[in-house]
């Protein structure tokens, strides 16, 4: 039976649509029968574990007078920002205050979209490090594709403030790299909450953490099993979407004709893998080197899917033709290596050259300090690759922690950049974001001030409460 | 040992002697670490590697090499006070990995200097970043002592270590608590004990064992017993900490040393009162740890307020392939409030003085060594690059097998094969 994507992709909506009017479907059974033609498809669940996200109160405020790097690649002297009703109303110059709206005066200060993190393990390896909190990756075997990293994520943690006073409003969080298939990412608005579900970013896209390379091999190969190797590596990989394929297409079947196809038996690995296979799921893959990442595009479209972003891509400045065809992107550190044979080969002008040579490049931390200065992590990218003759402005720099995690993340028509209708994630810096000694003054989160560093306005987990230090930065 | 270290010390220094050239600077803001202060337009004059003079207005001799600092920062070259540079080439693959040594029979006696490859290639990515001089530290194994460092240059060459034996390292935190049995009473019993055996060395070990440590560990230490030499001990709780000072005072004359120093903000003045210095990274700013609760980016100013002596270190990041990333860490330090003169100080002067250089390294005035580097901006913004790292009065290659690699790759509409390119 050929595939239908086209049907998938309305029962996934359906899907959502059913899960955000009360998330029932878990109390049936994870079962539900839909209405209309399609009345007799058995489907279940997409959304079980729903977003109960909801933005603080916000007024309408009018800021002034700064200079705002859109996250599009514009910059705007002397600009101007509404926000109204938690969302971007206007970005200009010369814009009037609305009627009764807060007026905040940013003359000489500097304006960008949230920062966005598109690596994080916030939350799942969580402050302090005890052994407790080691619930970043669930290392029992190759394919834990059927493990969520929402569900290790502890609010509490402390990291979280500590990255939001450095500007950062949305993050992405990975299970790590010790498995071929990790299991699901995760997108969190950056906002001190009680439940993961409050944190949830609604409907961003859920993601497929996959791993390259020396981690899962060392840790597999450890053990006297597969993969040990990098060939292991790509049999597995391949074997994993064999079965997933099958399973896509078992359920198609039953789909297009549940009289004569029984269901399968559920399996929350290959749910996860079908996903990606459907184009729902994106795959966020740990990959270092060049030539590894080149394998991976042919595993990809041996199987038809699309890898979203190559993690800690290292050599990404040797393929930049290659990741441009095929429409992938690179997120990199500005200078980490080292530590293993795989990261040998970096560069600290890495993704400023894979940028100016044509492929999607960005910033990620994939750590709970670095996270909070992502901007200086740019700017020594960009300042690298200045310094070697490529011509980038600091307004397309800015992009790479903003707008492009934010393509990257499939969020980007709701953030990532400063433009009417999106929501408003904004950081208003006390200077030009590529100095080391601008900090973020204030931080905006769905048009509300969720930071505000000179008035003490910042969160406290409740890790830190009545522990030495609570409030510091 | 130290009189074979000072020989060795006094060979390096002819040897650079023989080599270095004569070169002035010119044309840019000079940062003295002096009382001179900054001189906003000036340059050095060096002659046989030492640095004759420094200021607005210096004589250049006739035909001396002169660089133009083009309006750039003139500073002394960066000293990062704890490395593991070229004792790690790949962390994770033990065959280039010296930095530690779990299974040996030795801890004090294992020296550093031994395990140090002056070609490891972070050598020159650290020069690149300016750094110039840094301290050697071994990682611990089995036990709480790590061995014994050392200090070398970013040169490259084979004689880059201009001191051994300069300093023990030994791990009194929690994870030293682990090593020694699984608490901190456990430690510091273990560190007492050794300080007993190495104080009755050799006598004790011409009948029988020592209580702690074996005969070699024990000859190794009495260095530090003697006060010859800094005991740098990682700790991180404020308690720790405290403990630490006692032990120090109920050792004289031990030069103590704090390595971590999480909460040393909390005993800032009973640190100043005992004269005992403080590497610290001014970034570390999370509970990382149930020791580390303190942990704050005002940190470096309270020190600094207190009047603690600070050196700054990378220890959030690491110490081989990322202590070139030393002055953005001091440049965040000055972020949180610590003045900018003494944040530069903290990864010059300051470490050289701690470690007992300071008349010879981290600043910029007459008979010091010409470490000198330019700077195409303040060094401390993360923007800016050195121009010229300046070592021992010679002009340094600024190229590494980094900027190689990025050569390679520039140009993606160059046909010729890349492995065939230059």
């Amino acid at each position: 039976m050929s595939l239908d994507w086209k049907r998938w992709t309305a029962l996934l909506a359906t899907g959502v649509l059913a899960a955000c009017s009360g998330g029932q479907e878990a109390d049936q059974g994870n079962e539900n029968d839909t209405n209309g033609e399609e009345s007799q498809v058995v489907r279940f669940d997409l959304d079980p574990y729903p977003s109960t996200y909801a933005p603080q109160p916000s007024e309408t405020t009018f800021i002034t007078g700064a200079t705002i790097f859109d996250g599009a690649g514009n910059q705007i002297d002397n600009g101007d920002i509404i926000i109204e009703n938690g969302r971007i109303m206007a970005v200009g110059q010369g814009l009037e205050a609305p009627e009764g709206a807060a007026v905040i005066n940013a003359e000489g200060r500097y304006i960008t979209p949230g920062v966005i993190d598109v690596h994080s393990h916030l939350g799942d390896y969580p402050s302090p490090g005890v052994d407790a909190h080691s619930d970043g990756n669930e290392l029992t075997q190759p394919n834990t594709a059927e493990v969520w990293a929402e569900h290790s994520v502890w609010p509490q943690d402390p990291g979280f403030a500590r990255a939001l006073a450095g500007g950062v409003t949305t993050l992405h969080v990975l299970p790590g790299s010790g498995n071929l298939f990790g299991g699901r990412g995760i997108t969190l608005r950056n906002v001190a909450a009680r439940t993961v579900q409050e944190m949830k970013f609604p409907e961003a896209p859920y993601t497929l953490k996959m791993a390259c390379g020396e981690n899962p091999s060392r840790v597999y190969g450890g053990r006297g099993m597969s993969p040990a190797t990098d060939m292991g590596n790509m049999a597995g990989y391949r074997a994993h979407w064999i079965r997933a394929s099958d399973y896509r297409d078992s359920w198609n079947d039953h789909w297009d004709d549940p009289e004569n196809n029984s269901a399968p038996t559920r399996d929350l690995e290959l749910d996860t893998m079908m996903g990606v296979l459907e184009g729902d799921i994106l795959v966020q893959m740990h990959c270092y080197r060049a030539d590894q990442m080149a394998q991976i595009i042919d595993l990809s479209q041996e199987f038809g899917y699309q890898v979203t972003t190559f993690h800690h891509a290292v050599e990404a400045y040797k393929i930049p033709d290659l990741l441009a065809e095929a429409n992938v992107c690179a997120a990199v550190w500005a200078d980490w290596g080292g530590f293993k044979m795989e990261a040998y080969d970096t560069i600290r002008e890495n993704l400023a050259l894979t940028h100016s040579n044509g492929a999607c490049a960005m910033i990620h931390s994939d750590d709970a300090l670095g996270i909070q200065r992502l901007n200086q992590e740019v700017a020594k990218a960009l300042s690298d690759g200045r310094r070697m003759g490529l011509e980038i402005s600091d307004a397309e720099a800015v992009a790479w922690f903003t707008s492009n995690p934010a393509q990257a993340l499939g969020i980007s028509a709701e953030t990532g950049s400063l433009e009417a209708g999106k929501r408003a994630d904004i950081v208003i810096w006390s200077a030009h974001p590529f100095s080391t000694y601008a900090q973020a003054d204030n931080v905006f989160i769905d048009g509300a001030m969720m930071y505000d560093r000179a008035n003490g306005v910042q969160p406290v987990s409740d890790f830190d409460v009545a522990q030495i230090g609570e409030g510091d930065d | 040992m130290r009189t074979l270290v000072t020989l060795f010390a006094a060979g390096v220094a002819l040897t650079s002697a023989a080599t270095a050239q004569d070169l002035a600077i010119l044309n840019g803001r000079v940062i003295t670490n002096t009382d001179q202060g900054q001189v906003s337009s000036g340059g050095v004059l060096i002659r046989d590697g030492v640095i004759v003079s420094v200021g607005a207005n210096i004589e250049v001799p006739d035909g001396v090499e002169t660089i133009d600092a083009n309006g750039g920062w003139i500073t002394p070259g960066i000293f990062a006070p704890y490395t593991q540079l070229g004792l790690i080439e790949v962390a994770l693959e033990d065959s280039t990995n010296d930095a530690s040594a779990s299974d040996s029979e030795f801890s004090v006696a294992l020296d550093v200097a031994d395990s140090f490859n002056p070609n490891g290639t972070y050598l020159a990515t650290s020069r690149l970043e300016g750094i110039t001089r840094f301290a050697l530290v071994p990682a611990t194994g089995s036990t709480l002592f790590a061995g014994s460092g050392a200090l070398g240059n970013t040169s490259g060459g084979m004689d880059a270590l201009f001191d051994t034996q300069s300093f023990v390292f030994a791990d009194l935190s929690q994870s030293g608590a682990g090593s020694a049995g699984g608490s901190r009473s456990a430690a510091w019993a273990y560190l007492e004990a050794a300080f007993g055996d190495a104080r009755a060395y050799p006598g004790r070990y011409a009948s029988g064992h020592g209580d702690a440590l074996n005969r070699y560990d024990a000859a190794a230490l009495v260095d530090v017993v003697r006060g010859r030499v800094p005991l740098i001990l990682e700790v991180d709780r404020a308690t720790d900490i405290r403990r630490a000072i006692r032990f120090a005072t109920d050792n004289a004359p031990l030069r103590l040393v704090i390595y971590g120093g999480a909460e040393a903000w909390m005993v800032a003045d009973e640190l100043v009162a005992a004269g005992i210095p403080v590497l610290m990274d001014p970034m570390r700013n999370l509970p990382s740890s149930f020791d580390a609760l303190g942990s704050t980016l005002e940190a470096a100013a309270r020190l600094d307020e207190a009047g603690v002596t600070i050196a700054y270190t990378t220890q959030s990041a690491d110490g081989y392939f990322n202590a070139r990333l030393l002055p953005q860490h001091a440049g965040n330090a000055v972020t949180n409030g610590v003045p900018w003169d003494a944040a530069f100080r903290a990864i010059t002067l300051t470490p050289a003085e701690i470690y007992g250089v300071g008349d010879q390294f981290g600043a910029l005035a007459a008979g010091y060594r010409a470490d000198v580097v330019v700077w195409d901006g303040d060094p401390l913004e993360v923007m800016s690059a050195p121009i010229h790292v300046i070592i021992d009065g010679e002009n340094s290659d600024m190229s590494s097998r980094q900027t190689r690699l990025r050569d390679r790759y520039a140009d993606m509409d160059d046909t010729a094969p890349f492995a065939y390119r230059q």
